[in-house]
């Protein structure tokens, strides 16, 4: 078993030492390499996640927390260790505020329904963004049906950028939670999280970040961002699927109730009454997704093993690329043009649906997401039906940009 | 696989002229069809005359094959019955989801369509207006807005 404390080893950036990695990068795809530009959906996984993932499967699974024996303790401590990763890779204060969840979504139905319905009234509202994700619109839709409180959206610009001040104007006495996406799945909008949480925490507003679209692209210091919440999901930080981890303030998370009831959450059970088990564990009812926190805590590992400072200006510059390459193409336009954007292209092509151009694309080994990517109302907001999406990775290349690019032309000659 | 076998001369033609496309007054009936993976939304209105489809327009938004698809059905049911149209829904929708489903001379420029099942991801796209058809037929020709979704 790989000890907690790693040393840190720090190497220069070099995205075909980086791809190599991932064995995925190496399939063709149609007779063609694959350029997956599809890392907003999911990203892939390195070697050494596949591995720790297979390492457990094949020597130290067993159930954890529950037995004196070998496994059952290996088990415990890979998962507890990956916990360890957890608080260290978002500057919790302690094991206490890492809650593993399946992801994003569970950690916000989760506050919603443990944080927020116990204290929503009739008359409280609920902000939100016009740009959010559905999972960080639909569970405060849910208590504010179940609690009859009012849910309230900031509006964004046409460029897709949300304006502190707008945001800052809807917090009132009534708003009792604030909740956005440090970056915006859609557009890439990258949202002034910072100002943002400070505002509703000078008003007494709780404050939730969904952070999916930010862990794999930008530091993120909970104690210096300051908010109360922070969700986000293993498999867009080149961890396994099915994992997740909510950050919470332990202040907050001790005042409120457990939301799922059965093993692991308890202490002790009578048939009269049942005491529950402290932070974390109150909040993981049930065996848990060990394999896949064990990757997520190897994920960790392999982000601290890069030079993400470099990894990031890599990002930087693909983004870059892939706005001059794609604004140069006749009829396509960039959706969402924010000043401050992650390493994602949304685009529509006249004349080209974005679901044919997905399909053409393909032929050419290339992978992009079409559709209205979990967000309609940033769609209808730009009257659209759906999008196309190139998001990147920092094992993403020019060439793969250049070769988008190629495809959209060929997707424009066939409709010409 | 080939594009040139999915977006086919047909298929491209119907998806920049469609045929039969905008609103229908007075229409008999109508039936909503919308595939939520993608957003193509289709509004069908068609008028009957006993049982005849009479007159059958489409308005909406989608991509080249489920625009197409929509353009080539107003053009082949219009004149046949109710009876007919449900019988070449399931012709057509063995020919988009069957490999070995002959490509029946009888069908036209329908035939067409027969590229799409190739692609497994875009059936739903070819498919969406002829499920959207069954449900304007079936609601027994009284005005209905049933939302068929393909999902």
């Amino acid at each position: 078993m790989k000890n907690i404390a790693l040393a840190r080893e720090h190497r220069a950036f070099d995205v075909e030492e980086v791809r190599r990695e991932f064995p995925i990068l190496a399939r063709m795809i149609r007779g063609r390499p694959l350029a997956y530009l599809d890392n907003g959906a999911s990203a892939q996984r390195p070697a050494c996640v596949i591995e720790a993932v297979d390492d457990y499967e094949r020597r130290h699974h067993a159930n954890i927390h529950r037995g004196v024996h070998t496994l059952s303790q290996e088990a415990t401590a890979l998962y507890e260790s990956a916990r360890d990763r957890l608080v260290r890779f978002v500057n919790a204060r302690a094991r206490s505020e890492i809650i593993f969840v399946r992801g994003t979504t569970e950690a916000i139905n989760l506050v919603a329904q443990s944080y927020a319905r116990p204290i929503l009234k009739t008359g409280d509202q609920v902000l939100i963004t016009h740009l959010e994700h559905h999972a960080n619109i639909v569970p405060w839709q849910m208590v504010c049906e179940q609690t009859g409180a009012t849910l309230v959206v900031a509006p964004i610009d046409s460029q897709g950028e949300v304006h502190a001040e707008a945001v800052v104007s809807l917090m009132n006495p009534r708003t009792k939670l604030f909740a956005c996406a440090h970056v915006s799945n859609a557009l890439g909008t990258v949202l002034p999280v910072r100002r943002l949480i400070a505002a509703a925490k000078a008003r007494g507003i709780a404050t939730l970040i969904d952070g999916a679209q930010a862990v794999s692209h930008m530091p993120v210091d909970v104690q210096e961002l300051g908010c109360d919440f922070y969700a986000f999901s293993g498999h867009k930080m080149y961890g396994p699927t099915g994992v997740g981890v909510l950050y919470g303030r332990e202040q907050l998370l001790e005042r409120m109730p457990p939301w799922q009831g059965g093993g692991e959450m308890i202490l002790a059970v009578t048939f009269a009454k049942t005491t529950y088990n402290a932070l974390p564990n109150k909040f993981e009812a049930g065996t848990p997704n060990i394999s896949g926190t064990v990757g997520l805590g190897a994920a960790v590992d392999f982000l601290d093993g890069l030079d993400l400072p470099a990894a990031r200006a890599h990002e930087s510059a693909l983004l870059a690329h892939a706005t001059a390459v794609l604004s140069k193409i006749p009829g396509l336009r960039i959706i969402g043009t924010a000043a401050d954007k992650a390493s994602l292209v949304s685009f529509v092509v006249a004349g080209v649906h974005p679901h044919d151009l997905g399909t053409i694309l393909d032929e050419d080994g290339i992978a992009v997401r079409t559709g209205h990517h979990c967000a309609m109302p940033v769609m209808d907001f730009f009257e659209l039906p759906a999008t196309a999406r190139a998001s990147f990775a920092l094992y993403n290349t020019f060439d793969e940009i250049d070769r988008l690019a190629a495809g959209i032309e060929r997707a424009r000659k066939i409709f010409s | 696989m080939d594009l040139n076998e999915l977006y086919r001369d047909v298929i491209l033609d119907h998806n920049r002229r469609p045929r039969n496309f905008g609103d229908l007054e007075a229409a008999d009936a109508n039936a909503e069809g919308f595939n939520p993976m993608c957003g193509d939304r289709l509004t069908l209105r068609l008028k009957l005359a006993d049982d005849t489809i009479s007159d059958i327009r489409f308005e909406g938004s989608g991509c080249a094959i489920s625009t197409a698809s929509a353009s080539l059905m107003t053009e082949a049911v219009k004149g046949k019955t109710r009876a007919e149209a449900l019988k070449l829904f399931d012709r057509i929708h063995q020919l988009l989801t069957d490999d070995a489903a002959p490509v029946l001379p009888e069908l036209g420029k329908l035939a067409a369509l027969s590229g799409v099942r190739q692609y497994p991801a875009r059936v739903k796209c070819a498919s969406l207006c002829w499920h959207t058809l069954s449900a304007a037929l079936q609601s027994g020709g009284v005005k209905a807005v049933p939302a068929v979704s393909t999902e």
